[in-house]
């Protein structure tokens, strides 16, 4: 259900205000979304000052320095720090992107970071993707045959592999989910961009031989339909990918299969 | 610690605004407001049918400053609600979804919706012959 405001338990109250060191001479303030689940408060906004000269070029740069020099209790995911794991998603600037591939200087004034949105928070910047991988497993993304398995490997023309460029790159960050206001106001039940474009993914994969029972699955008035071609998906993906458009190929087939 | 005691991330409170989601909710909006809208021209049909005094009240209230300043309000929503329909009857064809061209046929709504209204006006005022 829409709701606009937060619930009580989630109203943001200000927070601490840590100084940059004496002599810096390139400081921004980053203002970081917090919250400890066992202090029984509700979330607050902390302020870092960094030296930007004693920094690297990227957010996550400034998250782990954050981490390391000033407050160790700062709780953020991340792992490859080049874009390809999507651990460290989340809402830099207003915009949901991986704090990683961001560069500092793209923002300008102070730089808010807030996990992802309309996401229950496990603790400050770690939001519970429990129920975004649950909807993930529901498609099934793997690749599902009846024909009895080849000698070798199914052949894929290298046309029909093509076919898969856009999609394979996904690297399940759910930024485009969680950029999406239909899946903020329905999400127990609309499946959201990330796992629709994984869904066209094998769909549209041609040794895939399940595509009836996969759009079977998918014609429901929320799983699929609550896609209301908003496109904050495809404006947001740090991929570069475009889910509204695999989501858009998903309701052609359903028309076209009637 | 209980998970349902676990906060809400912010959503629309921090939500950068950007042409994509700021487009959509307008398109609902308008769709709204020219719902509301009808039942002026509901009424403004009706009071012509009753007669020539209660057309006569129905005029003064749609002529009147605040009257035209809603017509004005409505003429945008209709052709905002329209140029943007189209819109997305387009992209219903799987056509116009790569950024470029949402940003392209975003920019070409908020034009044409600019210079129909204007237009539409300039002719209202030019037929009527004069304010």
């Amino acid at each position: 259900m829409v709701q606009l405001t937060l619930p009580a338990n989630s109203k943001i109250r200000a927070g601490k205000t840590v100084k940059a060191p004496p002599g810096a001479k390139r400081v921004k303030t980053f203002k970081v979304y917090r919250w400890n689940p066992e202090d029984g408060q509700t979330p607050q906004v902390d302020a870092f000052e960094i030296d930007l000269d004693a920094c690297g070029p990227m957010v996550l740069d400034a998250l782990i320095k954050i981490k390391n020099e000033i407050d160790s209790t700062l709780a953020f995911r991340r792992s490859c720090r080049e874009g390809v794991c999507g651990s460290c998603a989340m809402n830099i600037d207003g915009a949901n992107t991986l704090a990683c591939t961001k560069f500092i200087d793209d923002v300008k004034g102070d730089t808010r970071v807030y996990p992802l949105p309309h996401m229950k928070v496990v603790k400050d910047l770690v939001p519970d993707l429990g129920g975004v991988f649950a909807q993930y497993a529901l498609i099934e993304p793997w690749l599902k045959t009846q024909s009895p398995p080849p000698e070798r490997e199914r052949p894929q023309s290298p046309e029909e592999r093509a076919r898969l460029d856009g999609m394979w790159e996904c690297i399940l960050c759910f930024c485009c989910t969680t950029s999406c206001p239909s899946y903020w106001w329905n999400g127990d039940r609309y499946l959201g961009p990330a796992v629709l474009l994984q869904a066209y993914r094998w769909i549209a994969d041609s040794r895939d031989e399940y595509t009836g029972e996969r759009l079977d699955a998918l014609e429901d008035p929320f799983r699929l339909y609550r896609c209301h071609t908003i496109l904050n998906c495809t404006r947001t993906c740090p991929k570069g990918l475009n889910p509204a458009k695999a989501i858009a190929e998903i309701k052609k087939l359903m028309v076209v299969r009637r | 610690m209980p998970t349902q005691d676990r906060p809400l991330s912010p959503h629309l409170q921090i939500y950068q605004p950007q042409l994509t989601w700021t487009m959509s909710i307008s398109h609902r909006l308008t769709g709204i407001a020219l719902a509301v809208g009808t039942l002026l021209l509901v009424y403004w049909l009706i009071a012509a049918a009753q007669g020539p005094e209660a057309f006569a009240t129905a005029q003064a209230l749609v002529g009147s400053w605040i009257g035209r300043l809603l017509l004005f309000g409505w003429t945008i929503a209709l052709f905002y609600h329209l140029a943007n329909g189209i819109r997305h009857l387009v992209w219903d064809t799987g056509l116009w979804l790569d950024l470029p061209s949402v940003y392209a046929s975003g920019r070409g709504v908020l034009i044409a919706t600019a210079l129909l209204t204007i237009v539409t006006w300039i002719a209202g005022y030019w037929f009527r012959g004069g304010a």
